[in-house]
């Protein structure tokens, strides 16, 4: 694991100029959104507009205070996605008289305010490293909350959902985020031990089983919970993330084969067993079988949302001129599709850039962290955004079969939002750790440099050797 | 709203859109840079051929290397070690391959190992530590040709 470091120079300036440029991008969609629509420029335009505007230099101002060497590009990437993602829902509430971006609006600043929170509470990442075993026990319990009878809510056939208050939650969303934890906290005090300790067989170096013990229960636990909720796409979520971060602890190819290798296991066990897997496959080879169009939970979305990508072209209807709300949950699992027919490949692959660029800098940030804790932490959060848009952009263009993952800031849906506001403020807190500029006289070797007195010339500084 | 406004409009924001992208690629150019400083203003082969005076000037012959351990101050001033490949165990003990007779030296004090063509000193938890120049060691750093090593009341440097 290596270590890239810059001179420490906070940039905050920089970062006030792009998340005002992303703004402008978020408002103009938004005003796109207005114009075009049948009643012109709404009032909602005006509240949830300032609204999202006074969230982001709030956020920034708060990185000011608290983690003023953080990486300058993070805030501006994720209030641009989370802008456009507003104004796309926005714009299929106006189509069909809902209401689901006032919601949004709302989560956008729980969330917000949740992340500042998490900046101001934990200040230095190391001390997450304290509650690697607390985390598992989370990931646990927020796995099994929808399972209890009466808390638990059964939403479109999987049961990932809880209800308190009326307010429905997916407990599941948060669990990435202590699964990371726990994953990092355990693989850097751990990563000896899985690697030198073991029997080795051909080839593959097998570590003891003891040392694997707690990684294959939160594995085992996180996958069998999810077969049982029929929650496929948070169930390949967890499967990546916890293959990506024992190969980057690692660094043996062996577990990437492994891994492969029971995917491919329990992908054919469950396309032969379950019925709903056995839709979504067929519903991704045999997309256009009018059979499976028509059928019940068939292809009728995924093939909606291809029609609406090609009716977008290279330059897209216009944002409020195409006609997105034809496809199912076009303002959730679908909003790539949404935004691709509006927008045209231009505007969506600058779309996926910018979330290539988050995830980047969050590598990034983990490149630079001084600890291995930090690191692994980082790369676990970066490649959890990254598996969702994969997933995500993947099944919607076919690529692979679609299964319900929610597009990062962009999808209606308050939980997605709230923990990936998390992951980036998590993500700040790394890169600023790492950028901040050393201390001199007390470095990580503190502990060595103080058992001697730092000059041994005089009498009353020097302790005489005795022993021996 | 008239076709030709929107039209503009519309693709005026994917310009926006782009815009944004470009001035954040713009802003991390200098942490894109990095690892590349080596390579910046380099000439290709290329360039050499139209212009053969940006060649590089001829290799300089390779640095010194260091043939022997000098003792400096102390009580074994003046004492010259043939450096071989094998690493060098400083210390009170009787199986160091330098003894210190140093109240202020620890059993295994420090070692002096070779590493490519650079030889590298690394304190071992001594007590009262490893000076390399004015500076404690606490780990383990090269050792240029004629930097003063100091451990206790004895001083060395590395000669060719």
């Amino acid at each position: 694991m290596t270590e890239l470091q810059t001179a420490p120079v906070p940039r905050r300036n920089m970062e006030l100029l792009l998340l005002l440029l992303s703004l402008v991008v978020g408002m103009g969609a938004y005003y796109l959104v207005g114009v075009n629509s049948d009643d012109g420029l709404s009032s909602e335009f005006i509240t949830q507009g300032l609204v999202l505007v006074g969230l982001a230099l709030v956020f920034h101002i708060a990185l000011r205070i608290w983690a003023q060497y953080a990486d300058p590009v993070i805030l501006p990437v994720t209030v641009a996605i989370n802008g456009i993602g507003l104004a796309m829902i926005h714009r299929i509430d106006l189509a069909k008289n809902t209401d689901t971006a006032m919601r949004q609006i709302m989560w956008t600043g729980v969330a917000m305010v949740i992340a500042m929170i998490a900046l101001w509470a934990i200040r230095d990442h190391r001390v997450l490293r304290k509650f690697t075993y607390i985390a598992l026990a989370a990931s646990v319990v927020l796995l099994l909350l929808p399972l209890i009878p009466k808390v638990g809510v059964i939403i479109n056939g999987a049961r990932i959902w809880v209800n308190f208050f009326g307010l429905s939650f997916q407990p599941g969303e948060l669990a990435k985020i202590t699964l990371a934890i726990f994953f990092a906290g355990y693989l850097s005090s751990n990563r000896e031990l899985i690697l030198l300790a073991g029997r080795k067989i051909g080839p593959l170096q097998l570590p003891r089983a003891r040392d694997l013990g707690p990684m294959i229960v939160a594995w085992m636990v996180s996958i069998g919970v999810l077969v049982v909720q029929r929650d496929l796409g948070s169930s390949i979520l967890f499967f990546g993330l916890f293959m990506v971060m024992i190969y980057v602890a690692t660094a043996r190819v062996s577990w990437i084969a492994i891994g492969t290798l029971m995917l491919a296991a329990g992908g054919t066990f469950a396309y032969l067993t379950m019925s709903h897997v056995t839709r979504r496959i067929d519903g991704w080879i045999h997309a256009f079988d009018p059979d499976i169009y028509h059928a019940q939970g068939g292809s009728r979305q995924i093939v909606e949302g291809l029609f609406g990508l090609a009716n977008g072209g290279l330059v897209g209807t216009g944002l409020g001129e195409g006609t997105p709300y034809r496809v199912p949950l076009a303002n959730s699992d679908m909003i790539i599709a949404s935004l691709g027919e509006e927008l045209g490949l231009i505007g969506l692959s600058a779309i996926v850039l910018l979330y290539l660029i988050l995830i980047s800098r969050g590598l990034r940030a983990a490149l630079g962290s001084r600890d291995s804790f930090g690191k692994l932490l980082a790369t676990g959060f970066s490649f959890t955004l990254a598996l969702q848009c994969f997933v995500v952009i993947g099944g919607v263009t076919r690529l692979i079969p679609l299964t319900g993952l929610t597009t990062p800031f962009m999808a209606a849906g308050g939980s997605s939002l709230l923990s990936n506001w998390v992951i980036v403020a998590l993500l700040l807190l790394i890169s600023h750790n790492s950028r901040r500029p050393m201390i001199s006289g007390v470095s990580a070797t503190a502990e060595v440099a103080t058992k001697a007195p730092r000059r041994s010339g005089g009498i009353f500084a020097t302790r005489k050797e005795t022993q021996r | 709203m008239n076709d030709l406004v929107f039209t503009v409009l519309r693709l005026g924001f994917l310009i926006l859109l782009w815009l944004l992208i470009l001035s954040i690629v713009g802003a991390l150019r200098r942490d894109l840079a990095i690892g590349g400083k080596a390579r910046v203003g380099a000439p290709t082969a290329r360039q050499i051929r139209k212009d053969p005076s940006l060649a590089p000037p001829p290799e300089t012959p390779a640095k010194q290397q260091a043939n022997t351990l000098a003792i400096l101050e102390g009580p074994l001033t003046g004492l010259e070690h043939q450096l071989t490949a094998s690493p060098i165990l400083l210390g009170r003990a009787e199986e160091a391959t330098i003894v210190l007779d140093d109240d202020y030296a620890s059993g295994r004090h420090a070692r002096l190992f070779p590493q490519g063509t650079r030889w590298f000193i690394e304190d071992l938890g001594s007590t009262n530590g490893t000076f390399l120049g004015e500076a404690q060691l606490t780990r383990a750093q090269p050792v240029e040709l004629g930097q003063k090593i100091r451990i206790g009341k004895t001083v060395m440097e590395l000669r060719p």
